[in-house]
């Protein structure tokens, strides 16, 4: 299968197989004008099998939501038809709106406005603490929400 | 802002136990030993100041005693004890009403049954944030109380045993108590509780182990007594629980009597932050071991000297007006 090259614009590569739409949705680019490609279950070297997303014409993308989802991915932004920069992911020491608090007993729950936020407390448990509550969220491989 | 500085105190707000350093309780302490000895120095620092006390969820203790150290230092004090006195109950949010109460006062007091509620509120006010309690949470200022009971009243400092018994799950005196002695020097803790009732992990796993201090998780009260030199006891907090039949199986899992005292040291500090409800029984009040309504006196006392190290006031002789 072949997916041209983009000119401008960024490749999120190497994501986990079936990571894909995850991505798509949780960065919201399905709501950009810009042109987008997701390819799926594609040839590679290093892991089997991966997905990616090329997004021509952007060259900002949120890198802590993209390390929570999946931290083994790269990001490589192009110009003019050049590779300028590779960025590897890691998890992002702090993050907002994306995790949600599941202590009922938490302020986040009821009060209105107030935005969720997360910090990393252990990083090789994928561990991660309320703000507000300090109720701990332990980030399952397959997705934020485990 | 003039006023005395306590040691980069003045100005700021107390929302977690570790929110000052050793060294900033330490002031403190030195602070609420000056007004236990000369109350007659501070019966008037606060005058022109008003203290607002936000009590989202009922307290008898906790209210009574920040009103009664404000009164105790000149200041006023306004408020409202219940949510359905406050217009939150009109669907107003928290955010709103303490910004509101805000410009009104020098000083807040907060008590929610909301976990995280006194950070929320924090981050939308300018003067200093006294947290009262925040649901299960935090409880800074009984925290505060403890270990200004263990400064005045443990003779023996080299290396404390400490056994915190009852609900260690839900207890939020017992997080914030572990959060801040897990910082002194040669400390052991017992931690006492049917397995319902554990402390949570975010302690344990995230503070006790990472400040490498040693405990021990255990059932059984009579089997730890004779080691300790602190006992704390706590209460099986009715209001905690989501299940009645939960409350009533475990209620009496842990009760003091003279008859389990017996094989405690001469020496021990028996403490609780108060209401007991059966967990101490009667008997043990007379025991010169029994110090938790002292310890309630201490209480109002270092929320005294929070309140002057906050707001930076200043004894008559130290003041620089004419």
């Amino acid at each position: 299968m072949i997916v041209d090259s983009i000119r401008n614009g960024i490749v999120i590569d190497h994501l986990t197989k079936g990571k894909g739409m995850e991505v798509l949705s949780l960065l919201n680019i399905g709501d950009l004008e810009h042109s987008v490609a997701l390819i799926m279950n594609a040839h590679s070297n290093k892991y089997g099998r991966k997905d990616l997303v090329k997004i021509e014409n952007m060259m900002d993308v949120d890198l802590a939501v993209l390390g929570l989802v999946d931290p083994r991915a790269t990001v490589v932004y192009i110009r003019e038809g050049v590779v300028v920069e590779k960025k590897t992911l890691t998890l992002p020491t702090k993050v907002m709106g994306v995790i949600q608090c599941k202590n009922p007993r938490c302020i986040t729950t009821t009060e209105r406005d107030v935005p969720q936020i997360f910090r990393l407390v252990n990083e090789e448990q994928r561990c991660y603490q309320c703000e507000y509550c300090d109720d701990l969220r332990i980030l399952k491989g397959d997705g934020i929400y485990g | 802002m003039n006023g005395k500085i306590y040691g980069g105190l003045m100005g700021r707000s107390y929302i977690e136990p570790g929110d000052f350093t050793m060294e900033e309780m330490n002031v403190l302490f030195e602070l609420g030993e000056s007004i236990q000895k000369n109350p007659t120095w501070y019966s008037d620092v606060a005058k022109g100041f008003i203290m607002g006390t936000l009590f989202f969820e009922p307290s008898t203790r906790t209210r009574l005693s920040f009103e009664a150290a404000m009164l105790r230092l000149g200041g006023q004090v306004v408020g409202f004890s219940e949510q359905g006195s406050s217009s939150v109950a009109k669907g107003e949010s928290l955010a709103d009403t303490v910004r509101t109460v805000s410009g009104y006062t020098d000083i807040l007091v907060m008590r929610h049954p909301k976990e995280g509620s006194a950070k929320v509120a924090w981050k939308e006010i300018q003067i200093p944030l006294i947290n009262g309690g925040d649901g299960g949470h935090h409880h800074p200022t009984q925290t505060l109380t403890d270990l200004f009971t263990i400064h005045c009243e443990v003779k023996k400092k080299d290396k404390m045993v400490i056994g915190i018994c009852g609900d260690l799950k839900f207890g939020r005196t017992v997080h914030s108590l572990l959060k801040v002695i897990s910082l002194y020097p040669r400390v052991e803790i017992h931690l006492i509780s049917p397995p319902e009732l554990k402390t949570p992990e975010y302690i344990t796993r995230h503070i006790l182990e990472k400040r490498k201090v040693p405990y021990f998780e255990t059932e059984q009260l009579e089997e730890s007594l004779p080691q300790l030199d602190i006992l704390y006891m706590t209460r099986v907090q009715r209001e905690r629980f989501f299940n009645e039949a939960d409350y009533l199986r475990l209620k009496d899992s842990y009760i003091l009597d003279p008859e389990k005292l017996k094989r405690g040291k001469k020496d021990l500090v028996v403490l609780h932050p108060l209401p007991r409800v059966n967990e101490i029984s009667k008997e043990v009040d007379s025991d010169p071991r029994a110090l938790y309504f002292k310890q309630a006196k201490y209480g109002m006392i270092i929320r005294m000297a929070l309140i002057v190290g906050l707001l930076g006031l200043e004894k008559k002789e130290e003041r620089h007006d004419s």
